[in-house]
């Protein structure tokens, strides 16, 4: 039987230059369940699916608040992306205990990047089976980042992580170009319509299975922030409804994103 | 007289006795700041409309010896904030190397728009004096920063060698906290006073308060560096003269001035 | 000493006479940085039957002089945010100013870490502990202030909590601490817990029965620590400019400014 010789740990390289462990560490981000982000001028948006473990168990969480103007969505491992969460929001407090301000988006991202990269150059550690998703608000705006286990941060516009996530992002390209105007309504909508395409058949948004996270500007151009808050439960309720209802009106553009979905898995597989 | 090249440039034995070489090495203890040394007097700073005019003069005393007349102890930070230091001038210079690399750490760990701003870095300092203070090892400095808030309002307060921090419409260290405060304090009473201040009165007062300085205060002079901080950026002369001012009348008083023969 | 204000009317000119270096052939002239500084004010703490009021002056001293007009000694502790918006305790400390804010910034850490874990706001008691923990930590390199914690109990009754710069605390009605504690406390005493207040023609002797104790209502709570600053600062030089009030009740934390006589 096949043994692959160079996994056993992260820091050999097999002879094609990959590292395996933190390709699998990438695959434990898929396993989890699937998460949005979005942005517009004025907001930054999370939406996230939760899974029960079975019938009778809890919700697993899957947005954290991590300081007044930052939240994050995890996929993969919970228990790793707390320790992650844990580590930004001691950085966020002593970064506001030091310079009396919050910490910048982009700094604290690297953070973790750098921290993550660690466990990917050392014997015997482990990278993060973890992906995240980091919205958050700065003086230079809205923000929404990507982080990977290899230690690898991206600022993105819109992005999804997660299992069956490529549907999600296939609707998020498409409908790229509308986020940066959208009113903080609107990108919630676009954020839980990208997250309905992920479903499988039968599966629906519901209050239970759905959070989420807001982040953003009171008003244009006004530096008085909407902290970050999570939704959960009766106050996504609306939301949901909200895009149950477009669905049932246009029966065919849902068809039409439905076959351009398709097409996206087809592309991902 | 010895010729030898070694001795070149190195104070005659036979004038001011032996060097004592255990001054070079430290084979004791290392000692932390018991006292200041080479000092800075007052920095004094007003508040008005739309920024803060914050001077300083230029010299650095040893003791009461007008040691160096030429040490700017006005320094910018970032383009948009300045800081005032009063107290020992070596302090003042570690202080300014450290400023120079947060800032350079700070332009690099962020593409754009993050700067520091004269909240953030008063901030930083305070902690930055306390935690000195805190190891009995302190920086033995009064400061004051000048700068704008994160919504670019006026920002002035200061921060001293305990850790003490403070802010106030007008601000001066040492002397001028006696003698220029009260004049200041009489311009802008409150924050409301303050804001109505046009740049041009607030620049006046500020030369006010260092013409009175300069003449009351023994360890000042008359050259000065002045700064007006605003939202378009930091306006540093460093070479000002005080004007209108005279020491004239001072060959016709004898005794303490009731003395007329 | 002398030295550090480089304030010469404090502290006398910088290079004295009295300053000049003495050669001392016996003993070593011991010279130290002495770390502490008493920048005066008052602040004080009544409960009620469903709140507490914390108050402080907010001059900031340095001997004779008056470094600014406006440095509050009250704070919300223990908010979600920076604008402390969702806050359910008040801290107030009063002495060494840089300690003080050092204290209050450590409290609220602590709290906002307990919210973060726990997901629900510390109580009074908890964190009442907690400080004294943390003043106790210090206890050989002092906090050099006195803090006063309030809040409401898990009974939704005014608490107030007051301390000693080493953490000793205790649970009382009302607190006065600062530079005119012992000017303030009497007050209190008599006005607040009626501590020599006896119901008329009770009698003589043991038969004298006190005045009955019944929690006050905030109006006049309010009035009682505005008397109380009032009278201090007519007595104490380094009281005055403003009074901060903030109420504690059920629904919130009030604050409230009053000017105070800036002489």
């Amino acid at each position: 039987m096949f043994r692959n010789n160079y996994d056993n740990d992260s820091v050999t390289f097999s002879p094609q230059g990959r590292i395996f462990q933190v390709e699998y560490a990438a695959e434990a981000v898929k396993q989890g369940s699937v998460v949005v982000g979005l942005t517009s001028k004025t907001h930054a948006v999370l939406v996230a699916i939760k899974r029960n473990a079975e019938e009778l168990s809890s919700y697993q969480k899957k947005l954290f608040e991590v300081d007044e103007h930052v939240g994050l969505a995890i996929a993969g491992l919970t228990s790793d992306a707390r320790v992650l969460s844990n580590f930004m929001k001691q950085q966020c407090l002593s970064q506001r205990l030091t310079y009396d301000r919050p910490m910048p988006i982009e700094t604290l991202v690297s953070m973790i990047g750098d921290k993550a990269q660690l466990n990917t150059q050392h014997y015997g550690k482990r990278p993060y089976g973890v992906g995240l998703l980091i919205a958050g608000v700065d003086e230079t705006g809205p923000h929404l980042f990507e982080f990977q286990p290899s230690g690898m941060t991206q600022e993105m516009v819109a992005c999804a992580i997660g299992a069956r996530s490529q549907m999600a992002r296939t609707y998020l390209e498409k409908n790229a170009d509308n986020f940066n105007d959208c009113g903080r309504e609107e990108l919630i909508r676009h954020g839980l319509r990208a997250l309905k395409e992920t479903l499988v058949q039968d599966r629906e948004l519901t209050v239970d299975n759905t959070s989420v996270g807001v982040v953003g500007f009171k008003e244009t151009g006004k530096k008085a922030l909407e902290f970050f808050k999570v939704h959960d439960g009766a106050e996504v309720k609306e939301w949901i409804n909200s895009v149950e209802e477009d669905a049932d009106a246009g029966g065919e553009t849902a068809a039409e994103e439905g076959g351009a979905a398709a097409e996206g898995m087809q592309v991902d597989e | 007289m010895d010729h030898r090249p070694q001795q070149w440039g190195r104070p005659r034995d036979d004038v001011y006795g032996a060097y004592d070489a255990s001054y070079m090495q430290n084979n004791g203890p290392n000692q932390h700041t018991q006292q200041p040394i080479v000092t800075g007097t007052s920095v004094v700073a007003i508040k008005f409309k739309d920024g803060v005019v914050i001077a300083a003069d230029n010299l650095a005393s040893y003791g009461s010896l007008a040691r160096f007349t030429n040490v700017k102890r006005l320094r910018t930070f970032a383009g948009t904030s300045v800081v005032g230091f009063g107290g020992d001038v070596s302090d003042m210079q570690y202080l300014d190397r450290h400023l120079n690399e947060l800032a350079i750490d700070e332009a690099y760990t962020s593409e754009a728009g993050h700067t520091l701003n004269g909240r953030n870095l008063h901030k930083y300092l305070s902690k930055l004096l306390y935690h000195r203070r805190s190891k009995f090892d302190p920086l033995w400095n009064h400061l004051l920063v000048a700068g704008l808030d994160e919504d670019d309002k006026p920002f002035l307060a200061a921060a001293d060698l305990l850790g003490t921090t403070f802010t106030s419409p007008s601000l001066a260290t040492g002397f001028g906290s006696v003698l220029a405060q009260p004049i200041m304090r009489r311009y802008a009473p409150d924050e409301e006073s303050a804001a109505k201040l046009t740049k041009e009165e607030a620049v006046d007062i500020i030369k006010e308060c260092m013409k009175v300085l300069f003449y009351r205060d023994a360890r000042s002079m008359d050259e000065y560096s002045i700064a007006v901080v605003t939202k378009e950026g930091v306006e540093l002369k460093e070479n000002e003269k005080l004007e209108k001012q005279s020491w004239a009348f001072a060959d016709r008083i004898k005794g303490y001035g009731t003395q007329t023969v | 000493m002398a030295m550090f204000s480089q304030n010469p009317v404090l502290n006398g000119p910088n290079y004295s006479f009295a300053e000049v270096p003495r050669d001392r052939v016996d003993g070593l002239r011991e010279h130290r940085f002495n770390p502490y500084t008493d920048n005066g004010g008052s602040t004080l703490a009544i409960t009620g039957a469903d709140f507490a009021i914390v108050a402080g002056d907010t001059r900031l001293t340095s001997g004779y002089s008056i470094n600014t007009r406006y440095a509050p000694k009250v704070f919300k502790i223990g908010g979600t945010n920076s604008n402390q918006s969702d806050a359910t305790l008040l801290l107030s400390v009063v002495g060494y100013a840089a300690d003080g804010e050092a204290l209050k910034e450590r409290l609220d850490a602590v709290c906002k870490m307990y919210r973060y874990r726990h997901n629900k706001p510390m109580s009074v008691n908890a964190c009442a502990k907690r400080l004294s923990t943390i003043l106790y930590q210090k206890r050989f390199f002092p906090y050099y202030v006195h803090a006063i914690l309030a809040g409401l109990d898990e009974e939704g009754k005014g608490a107030v909590y007051s301390y000693d710069p080493v953490g000793s605390y205790e649970r009382e009605q009302c607190r006065a601490a600062g530079a005119a504690a012992s000017l303030i406390m009497p007050f209190l005493d008599n006005q607040v817990n009626f501590k020599n207040q006896y119901q008329p023609g009770s009698g003589e002797g043991h038969a004298l029965a006190e005045r009955e104790k019944a929690p006050l209502p905030r109006e006049e709570v309010e009035i009682l620590v505005k008397d109380a600053f009032d009278s201090a600062v007519e007595r104490h030089i380094e009281v005055g400019d403003g009074l901060q009030m903030m109420i504690i009740t059920s629904s919130g934390i009030e604050e409230k400014l009053l000017p105070l006589k800036k002489d």
